[in-house]
């Protein structure tokens, strides 16, 4: 089912969680809602499944307006961070509940809820615990049953609310993979909020990235990674140094050193931020020169890659301690023969400008 | 702690030159603080100055707050002060010293000023609105969805009702049946210890048992199941909401108020009628026992005399009031109840003014209730 959000705006008081947001989501994908804590995206998965209400535009489920749509005729199957699963009834109750609560002329017979029940769990790998109650759980086992209920109903769309959000480091990364595969094989259109920028460029086809309410960048995982559209995006996703200074002709002015760049469309004199990703990020030997100057503070050479830590005066984040990361081969540093403390120039091979405001 | 700070005036064509240097940081705010002040008195008045700053070496929020006081101090004289040179790493701190203080402070309007007072009376006037308003949704919630139950009564959750009739009936017969049979005690006992100053002991048990049957009966038991059953809705439904189980329910199609809220507050009103009957009878028999041990009025003439004050008609307006302070207790703790946040204060908070409002609100119904009888002679 396609999911497309129009002009969606919300306000709780005077705080604006949502200002005019435009979605159109195709069928079948597993789209990440990304962003910041406040940032309105689990408000806006909760206007979709029709939990809350927007003050303003209409959300529109297969081509159909659901605005006004209660929530058990929208056919979601909504999956929560606290898992809400009821207490007092078993693994197997808790999954059948959906279906046993429907009216009688959609209710299946008692036989094949039973079956369906059990080809659910045995989905989530947990057919053996349907007799325990939700307290004997693990968390990660808990958050699998809570999906396995929300599949029950044979929702349109699955929304997951930071499934994963309340889940010890190595569950989260198991669950991850997880969720992909059964996303393949049942190819449910789902949304998942998370604030994890690393579950989001993983898991899902597409995402959404969002700041303050608005919508900063949609695209795939490549796409947000390598060609971010704005500086918010730059500095959420992956690592990043960042210079703030102004322009002064195919150079960027960082308190008293230049950092050369290609970009030609801007004016002598604006401010800008500049961002470079720790691998298009080099260090020269020596003092003088282009490049920021740093020093390097601590070589962190385990695994293939070794990457450099160093701190610069403050100049590049007016103010803030700098602390870049430089990524560099064995074979480059070896060349480098660098040693702790030692004063050197860094520079960006690949240079993105932002306007400052 | 960096070097120590200077700052060197030289006077040039026309205009004075300053020149900052080394550490102007709170490590040495003695110096700094003098620099300044001489600074400032021995500058002729009447020409700009420059500061050049590029020398200094550290700059704290001390430091740049001190050269915005001498650029502040000189701001409406011809010229001003001219900064230059400042560092790129200390311009936002430079900015936010130049915005900061700049309007004079608002002052916090008094809370005895008459403004004060409207206001508090304007908030309590709409926190009185919306709670009023809170209470009228989840009767007319209510009113649906037993309208549903009676166009589907399949659909009526009967196990549920059973269970919580268990627990707010049942399992609350002992408590009520002590606490009442103790007041019947203490009003009996109350009553011959005054009334025998008068040599009216025989109408003590007119004042026990229309009392009893009438107002104390039906009011005790209902201030205890505000305290005993009230919080507990409360406190259930504020933690399934949240833990998202109340969303949850709704994602699948079913209304929280038919699975949850109905069988409650049914379960209550079906209770509470009969805990007061229950109450009432163990109250008149503790002011029988009181009547034997403590007034020497033996059995006999004790139900004899109760047979003679008390009719039906007092009887029945306990009874009548029963159910409706049992919806009343019950909305108020189901709307208490959803209306708990996210955190465990919240519902800890949600469950105090559950029973506060719902004891208040017993009391109220209770007073219009006298009204009402007292008009249609009961």
């Amino acid at each position: 089912m396609s999911i497309e959000v129009k002009n969606i705006s919300k306000s709780f008081g005077s705080f604006k969680a949502l200002n005019n947001i435009n979605l159109d989501l195709p069928p079948g994908e597993l789209i990440a809602l990304l962003g910041p804590s406040g940032c309105g995206k689990t408000t806006l998965l909760r206007i979709i499944a029709g939990l809350e209400t927007a003050d303003e535009g209409s959300i529109i489920l297969s081509g159909e307006d659901a605005s006004n749509k209660h929530v058990r005729e929208r056919q979601v199957g909504f999956v929560f961070q606290h898992y809400a699963l009821f207490r007092h009834m078993t693994v197997f109750e808790n999954v059948a509940f959906g279906l046993r609560v429907k009216p009688k002329a959609h209710r299946p017979p008692e036989k094949e809820i039973r079956a369906k029940v059990h080809r659910l769990l045995d989905l989530v790998q947990l057919d053996w615990l349907a007799d325990r109650f939700p307290a004997q759980l693990s968390g990660g086992q808990r958050q699998r049953i809570a999906l396995a209920r929300a599949l029950a109903v044979e929702p349109q769309v699955l929304l997951l609310d930071e499934p994963f959000g309340a889940l010890d480091a190595k569950v989260r990364k198991e669950l991850r993979r997880w969720l992909r595969r059964l996303h393949d094989e049942l190819h449910i259109s789902s949304v998942f909020v998370t604030h994890d920028q690393e579950e989001a460029l993983e898991v899902s086809d597409r995402i959404v990235l969002m700041n303050k309410g608005r919508i900063e960048q949609i695209g795939s995982p490549r796409e947000i990674y390598n060609e971010p559209a704005t500086s918010f995006a730059y500095s959420f996703i992956g690592t990043v140094n960042e210079f703030r200074g102004h322009v002064e002709g195919g150079y960027v002015r960082v308190g008293n050193d230049l950092l050369p760049h290609n970009r030609t469309d801007l004016n002598d004199g604006a401010s800008v931020i500049a961002f470079a990703r720790p691998h298009d990020t080099e260090i020269i030997k020596g003092a003088e020169g282009e490049g920021v100057a740093a020093k390097v503070n601590r070589i962190l050479s385990s695994g293939a890659i070794t990457r450099v830590e160093l701190i610069a005066n403050g100049d590049a984040r007016q103010g803030k301690k700098d602390y870049f990361e430089v990524e560099v081969t064995p074979a480059d540093l070896a060349a480098l023969s660098l040693a702790t403390g030692e004063a050197v120039r860094i520079k960006s091979r690949r240079l993105s400008l932002f306007g400052d405001k | 702690m960096g070097s120590p700070p200077s700052l060197v005036a030289r006077p040039g064509a026309g205009q004075v030159e300053l020149t900052a240097e080394g550490s102007w940081t709170v490590a040495h705010a003695r110096s700094l603080d003098g620099l300044i002040d001489e600074t400032v008195q021995r500058m002729p008045p009447g020409q700009p100055v420059s500061v050049d700053m590029h020398r200094i070496t550290t700059l704290d929020t001390y430091g740049a707050w001190l050269i915005e006081r001498l650029v502040r101090a000189r701001e409406n004289l011809p010229g001003g002060v001219r900064l230059e040179g400042l560092p790129e790493r200390y311009k936002s701190l430079f900015d936010q010293i130049q915005r900061a203080d700049r309007a004079p402070p608002v002052p916090a309007p008094s809370r005895f000023s008459i403004s004060g007072k409207l206001e508090q009376l304007g908030r309590a006037t709409v926190g009185f609105g919306n709670e009023l308003l809170a209470f009228a949704s989840m009767l007319g919630a209510l009113v649906l969805s037993l309208g549903r139950v009676i166009a589907n009564p399949r659909s009526f959750r009967l196990t549920s009702t059973v269970h919580h009739l268990d627990r707010v009936g049942w399992k609350a017969v002992p408590i009520m049946l002590l606490i009442t049979f103790l007041i019947g005690c203490i009003i009996a006992q109350q009553g011959f210890f005054h009334f025998r100053k008068f040599g009216a002991d025989a109408y003590v048990v007119d004042m026990v048992g229309i009392l009893v049957l009438r107002e104390i009966g039906v009011l005790i038991v209902a201030i205890m199941m505000a305290g005993r059953s009230g919080s507990a809705y409360t406190a259930e439904l504020g933690s399934m909401k949240m833990r998202e189980e109340i969303d949850a329910l709704r994602t699948m199609g079913r209304d929280p108020v038919d699975v949850l809220i109905l069988p409650r507050i049914l379960a209550l009103v079906i209770a509470l009628p009969i805990l007061t009957f229950l109450g009432s009878m163990a109250a008149l028999y503790g002011g029988g026992v009181v009547a034997y041990f403590y007034g020497g009025m033996s059995p006999d003439i004790y139900i004899e005399r109760l047979r003679e004050a008390v009719s039906l008609t007092h009887f029945e307006v306990g009874m009548i009031k029963a159910p409706f302070m049992a919806l009343v207790i019950g909305v108020v703790a189901c709307a208490q109840g959803l209306a708990v946040k996210g955190s465990a204060e919240s519902l800890g908070l949600e469950t105090t003014a559950s029973v506060v409002k719902s004891i208040f609100l017993v009391i109220v119904l209770d007073g219009l209730f006298a009204v009402f009888f007292a008009a249609v002679d009961m």
